[in-house]
């Protein structure tokens, strides 16, 4: 069985405690100056990634809300080729996935391999200097968007000579550090986020190479760009994130995993099924129809695994929700735990011919992507964010209400933003589909639709606003309270207000 | 798990094994697609008018390509005579299929919409023409003059788009990517060669 903290046998098996390694966590004991001296040895690269992140989390908010207003305004900021919205939306896309989460995916890899591998972080350099090369490439690749150089693929915008190789270097450099703590390992059992965090390094370095390889035209073209963005979903944004949520909720909750088996047909379903799904991006395009047959029954195979963890997290967590209101980390985990489950079964019902003739080109898609990248990936590397920033800064959040404000604004603006686009979505493909209906009526379905999204996207905007701020108090505040309790220690609800709560 | 032989080697093993199903093998099998004789090259102006056609991200908004007649409604709708088949791009690199239809499908806006005044005017301002449009417009593509040169083209703009002095000048990127989209049309028939079609009736 899995315990949520590998056990104390070291892999030489010869720990003076010689535990098992199916021991229950509870019965597991690390002196807290060990688990000190793990957070100690990623502290640097891990507040450094943290902080880029957040900086991309700004930049990525401000070209999200300019896309979004344009829909509403089309003569807002047209004057200036940069400002155009064909390359504010690219910008965008590119900021939060490479710059926002993938930089904070950063962070949150290198201070949980030290702590499950028990012991500390090797190439602490090699992890500083990726991250700081990766920030670099993607500087660049951001300023030759903006200024019209494209690779034109959408989600391998980043120019392929200037920026990418960057890209590759610093994640690999980052995937080393990673690596070499890994094989350092004092434990002989690998937890699961281990399987996931690990895996994904060498997965993203060769999906990345492939698609930027500038060989392919043509369909072949298409089919290159398709493997790579799906895979940059599966087998990077999500198993990262995937890793994550499997270490807070058992850590959080104080229980282990409810089943091994589950972790296992979860993670290698995920890597069998997902790494073939990218055709399903282009249902009823000019591909051969084997190519696009062998994604959708890969995508609908995506069940067995979505199943297989959301049951597994699920039952990690039953009975303990109401642990929530007093971590903020386990609250956006369970959201986000949730929210994979949804948008999996939404992306396995887009992938049908039957769905998907109707939905491909429409706002239903935007509306899946941010399920996905939103609900899912960016709230639980907020959840991670919440947990690791005060043990790493050896201080509490300063302000409960700060954090309600923020949890409030980003997910509720979300879900409307999801709702808004889903509906917007569906009219739109629907009047797309009807060969009596002019354009203009698909257009004008969706106008008010889009302008709902807009106002979520002031909310949320506003939540990240809130959010930032929150980090700072929380980084400079004064020593003063510091290390009286551990975080969190307060038996004070956090997501309630005062008074509520009994 | 405990090995880290067993998790390293599955792992490159499933992504391997897709990028041989996904990439390699369609590799070999799409090389022997030839551009049908009626399929043009692009003219070095209609080329550069593609690069400004990528720089300006027309795809997030714009498709190229018509899908399956057997379960979607693009060919009923008009946007051509036929689905699209590889051999309809394989000078394109890169492709610009595009996954949104927030504005119509260009695969054969050459034949939809010859006239090349109306597609720079559409360029500088679509609310020109299209009222309810919400294309964004693209001043940028074009040069602002108190007078045009010999051998400029103006623009002639209804007066509510007009700016108040001067005149609106059409520079070498507003022509070239208007050259472009004057080049898309596909109303010859499918090659035989297609393979989305031997593959299909196997
Ligand atoms: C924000 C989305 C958006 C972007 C970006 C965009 N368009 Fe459009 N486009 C539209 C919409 C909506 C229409 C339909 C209304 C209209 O005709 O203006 C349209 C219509 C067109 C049409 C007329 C097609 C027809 O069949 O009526 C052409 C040609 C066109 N766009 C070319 C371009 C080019 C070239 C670019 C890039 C420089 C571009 N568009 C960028 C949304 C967009
Ligand atoms: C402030 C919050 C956000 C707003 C207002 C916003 C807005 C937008 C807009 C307007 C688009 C273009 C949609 C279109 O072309 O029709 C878009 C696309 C996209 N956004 Fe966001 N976004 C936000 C947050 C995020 C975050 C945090 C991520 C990722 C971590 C993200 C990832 C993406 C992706 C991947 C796309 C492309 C989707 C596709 O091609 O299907 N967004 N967003
Ligand atoms: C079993 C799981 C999933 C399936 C079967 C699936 C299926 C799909 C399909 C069919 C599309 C194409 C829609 C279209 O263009 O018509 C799509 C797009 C997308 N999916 Fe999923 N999805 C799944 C899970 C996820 C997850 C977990 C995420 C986020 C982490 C995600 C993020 C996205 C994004 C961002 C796009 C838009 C890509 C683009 O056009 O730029 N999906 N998905």
């Amino acid at each position: 069985m899995s315990s949520p903290l590998p056990s104390a046998t070291n892999k030489q098996g010869q720990s003076e405690t010689q535990q098992a390694s199916t021991l229950h966590h509870s019965e597991v004991r690390i002196r807290p100056e060990e688990v000190r001296a793990y957070d100690d040895s990623s502290r640097k690269p891990v507040l450094l990634a943290f902080f880029l992140a957040l900086v991309w989390l700004l930049v990525g908010t401000v070209l999200g809300d300019l896309s979004s207003f344009k829909f509403d305004r089309p003569d807002l900021l047209t004057e200036q080729a940069y400002l155009t919205f064909g390359r504010l939306r690219p910008a965008h896309l590119n900021v939060m996935v490479y710059g926002w989460a993938s930089t904070a995916m950063f962070a949150v890899s290198l201070w949980l391999m030290p702590r499950l591998c028990r012991t500390t972080l090797r190439w602490q350099f090699a992890a500083v200097s990726g991250i700081l090369v990766w920030t670099l490439g993607l500087g660049i690749g951001l300023v030759l968007l903006l200024a019209g150089v494209s690779d034109g693929l959408e989600w391998l915008e980043l120019d392929r000579y200037w920026a990418d190789p960057l890209l590759v270097l610093g994640a690999s450099l980052v995937g080393a550090s990673i690596w070499k703590t890994l094989g350092a390992r004092q434990v002989q059992h690998l937890y699961v986020s281990v399987w996931y965090i690990a895996a994904s390094y060498p997965w993203f370095a060769i999906i990345f190479i492939a698609g930027n390889l500038p060989i392919f035209k043509g369909v072949e073209s298409a089919a290159v760009n398709w493997f790579y963005a799906h895979n940059a979903l599966g087998l990077w944004l999500t198993t990262v994130n995937l890793g994550l949520i499997y270490y807070l909720l058992p850590k959080i909750i104080g229980r282990p995993i409810y089943s091994y088996w589950l972790s296992l047909v979860g993670f290698w379903g995920l890597a069998l099924f997902y790494a073939l799904n990218g055709m399903h991006h282009l249902i009823g395009g000019p591909l051969p129809s084997w190519m696009i047959a062998t994604s959708i029954t890969a995508s609908i195979m995506m069940i067995i695994p979505v199943v297989a963890v959301g049951i597994n997290q699920h039952m990690t967590v039953v009975g303990r929700f109401g642990a929530m209101r007093y971590s903020p980390a386990l609250t956006l985990a369970v959201i986000a735990a949730m929210s994979y489950t949804a948008v999996s079964l939404q992306g396995i019902l887009t992938a049908l011919a039957s769905v998907n003739r109707i939905t491909h080109f429409t706002h239903w898609t935007i509306a899946h992507s941010h399920l996905g990248l939103y609900m899912f990936v960016t709230l639980s590397l907020f959840g991670g964010m919440y947990y690791i920033l005060p043990r790493v800064l050896g201080r509490e959040w300063p302000s409960p209400r700060l954090i309600r404000a923020h949890i409030l604004l980003a997910g509720g603006g979300m879900v409307l933003y999801v709702l808004a686009l889903g509906i917007g979505g569906v009219l739109q493909g629907l009047s797309l589909m009807n060969p009596g209906e002019a354009f203009e009526i698909s257009v004008a379905q969706t106008k008010p639709w889009l302008l709902l999204r807009s106002v979520s996207a002031v909310i949320i905007s506003a939540g990240h606003l809130i959010f930032v701020y929150h980090c700072w108090r929380l980084a400079y505040s004064s020593r003063q309270g510091h290390a009286q309790h551990p975080p969190f220690f307060e038996l004070k609800p956090v997501l309630v207000k005062k008074g509520s709560a009994s | 798990m405990t090995r880290l032989l067993v998790l390293i080697m599955g792992a490159l093993a499933t992504v391997m094994f897709a990028l041989i199903v996904l990439v390699i093998m369609p590799r070999t099998m799409l090389a022997d697609i030839k551009a049908p004789e009626q399929l043009k090259p692009l003219s070095a102006l209609e080329a550069r008018g593609r690069q400004i056609y990528i720089s300006n991200g027309c795809i997030y908004c714009h498709t190229q390509q018509v899908r399956d007649s057997n379960f979607t409604a693009d060919v009923s709708k008009g946007l051509g005579n036929r689905p699209s088949v590889p051999a309809d791009y394989v000078n394109d690199a890169p492709h610009l299929l595009g996954t949104m239809r927030t504005g119509p499908d260009l695969f054969n806006v050459g034949s939809r919409l010859p006239d090349q005044n109306w597609q720079l005017v559409h360029l500088y301002q679509p609310r020109a023409l299209v009222p309810w449009s919400i294309m964004p417009a693209f001043p940028f593509l074009f040069e602002h003059k108190a007078k045009a040169g010999p051998n400029e083209k103006t623009l002639n703009l209804p007066p509510a788009y007009a700016p108040r002095e001067g005149v609106v000048v059409v520079s070498k990127d507003a022509e070239a990517i208007v050259a472009y989209l004057l080049s898309l049309k596909h109303a010859y028939p499918a090659p035989g060669n297609d393979l989305t079609k031997e593959i299909a009736n196997d």
